[in-house]
């Protein structure tokens, strides 16, 4: 599968009303609004602002130091490929001094991520930089394909996010980094706080719009500087720029859940779009009144720092929640053991198949 | 009469039997609008009826698609009012798909 990027217009604009003019420059013709403060602007100058309030979320935030080494979680997917585009090309324009390496998990869903797995490795030659690939076969001798065939489809999400989120670290650590970059971006992290207020998840709540996340005794520490972009800003300005992304739905998502907090904020978004912005701001402000008793409680229970007994991972319990899932696993897979055995290779294509099949 | 090009990104062309380009003779008497062309790509280009609600939602273009007309935001062009001219351009970009 290559690459092919959106056309360029061939009608160009004629008669430009003065309205129509970027509220920048004053000279092009106006391609879009921000939804963060309804400005107009013309598609040079979006790019540049854009790129310039990433710049200053980066700087006012003291995310990089000089010399460091930065992983970039990279999916394939619009968002981490803008992030992987925008460090290089900040990273040049502005001297951060730092040194950016391409992380990425293989999964093992055949249909999905070997697919997206391209796109990065092209990303790779794009922007010439390094790529280090790490697949849950080699660090927990599952594949996604296999699990599924396991544990079913339904749990699936389950065992991809805690294997993925560790994967991440693990990775990192064992190439030397300690600070991964994700690309999650403002719809996400206010659909974290709306979920966690709905959810009523007070311990989550102050945390999830934290710039930067480490736990004390880890050493990696992850940090988001798309914070405040719009998913919409982000895939236009993809549009833009040209850039490569892959962008199929993973062949697990269950579709009848996906995202219904997504929706709703779209739906928030077409009304008033700066409410992303805004749900963001209260969650930042908001700050939970502290129960003496409870938190002396929690001091006792849960220890930041806490070490999986088993692989040494952190973790709140005495067991990693990757541990406890590949306990349960390996007990399913006594059954299964069959030498190269293929049969879970594209189990998720052919269920796939199986669904749309109709008599 | 009108011809233009459409151009389904971001994943939506998964709906579109998988063809991100495609060009559209719209053989109404012109005025045409965008609104006529949804109307055609809607009932003539998605082959599941299941899809629909993927591309549409309360009779126009469901929130989390981005839709250019040669590159600018339909918002800024009058949305469905849009009256194409030959060798336009509409594109429109998923922002739901995976990230």
């Amino acid at each position: 599968m290559s690459f092919t990027a959106p056309s360029d217009p061939v009608n160009k604009p004629t008669k430009v009303k003065v309205s129509q003019l970027c509220e920048l420059c004053h000279s092009r013709k106006a391609l879009i609004r921000r939804p963060k403060n309804l400005s107009k602007l013309c598609k040079q100058c979006f790019c540049l602002v854009f790129e310039t309030e990433i710049h200053n979320t980066i700087v006012a935030n003291n995310l990089f130091q000089r010399g460091e080494k930065v992983a970039v979680g990279a999916s394939g997917g619009k968002d981490s490929t803008v992030l992987a585009h925008m460090l290089k090309l900040l990273n040049d324009r502005y001297d951060y001094g730092i040194e950016i390496v391409l992380l990425s998990i293989d999964e093992g869903i055949i249909g999905y991520r070997d697919d997206s797995l391209a796109t990065v490795k092209r990303n790779q030659q794009q922007y010439g930089l390094p790529l280090e690939i790490f697949s849950f076969k080699d660090l927990y001798d599952w594949t996604m394909d296999e699990i599924v065939s396991v544990a079913g489809i339904r749990n699936s999400c389950t065992y991809c996010g805690v294997f993925r989120r560790q994967s991440l670290d693990r990775g990192a650590a064992k190439l030397g980094i300690s600070h991964v970059v994700t690309g999650h971006n403002a719809d996400d992290m206010a659909e974290t706080v709306l979920m966690n207020i709905l959810r009523g998840d007070v311990a989550r709540l102050e945390k999830s719009t934290a710039i930067i996340t480490q736990s004390s005794g880890s050493p990696i520490k992850r940090s988001k500087p798309f914070k405040y972009s719009y998913q919409k800003e982000i895939v236009l300005y993809a549009h833009y720029m040209k850039l490569d992304y892959f962008s199929t739905e993973c062949t697990y998502a269950p579709e009848a859940f996906r995202g219904t907090a997504r929706e709703y904020m779209k739906n928030l978004e077409a009304v008033r779009p700066s409410c992303i912005i805004d749900i963001i701001q209260s969650g930042e402000n908001l700050a939970l009144k502290a129960k003496k008793s409870n938190a002396r409680k929690r001091v006792v229970k849960f220890v930041d720092g806490n070490r999986c007994a088993r692989c040494g991972y952190l973790s709140s319990n005495n067991i990693c929640k990757a541990c406890m899932l590949l306990e349960g696993l390996e007990k399913s897979r006594a059954q299964v053991a069959i030498e190269n055995d293929t049969s879970a290779d594209g189990a998720a294509l052919k269920l796939r198949a199986l669904e749309k099949l109709s008599f | 009469m009108v011809n233009v090009k459409v151009e389904f990104l971001g994943g939506l062309d998964a709906i579109f039997g998988k063809q991100r380009v495609h060009k559209i003779k719209m053989d109404k008497e012109d005025p045409v609008t965008v609104g006529d062309l949804i109307d055609h790509i809607v009932s003539t280009m998605i082959n599941n009826p299941n899809d629909v609600s993927i591309f549409i939602e309360d009779d126009s273009i469901r929130p989390g698609i981005i839709t250019l007309i040669n590159d600018t935001d339909w918002e800024l062009e009058g949305e469905k009012d849009y009256i194409l001219e030959d060798g336009d351009i509409i594109s429109f970009t998923s922002t739901l798909h995976g990230g």
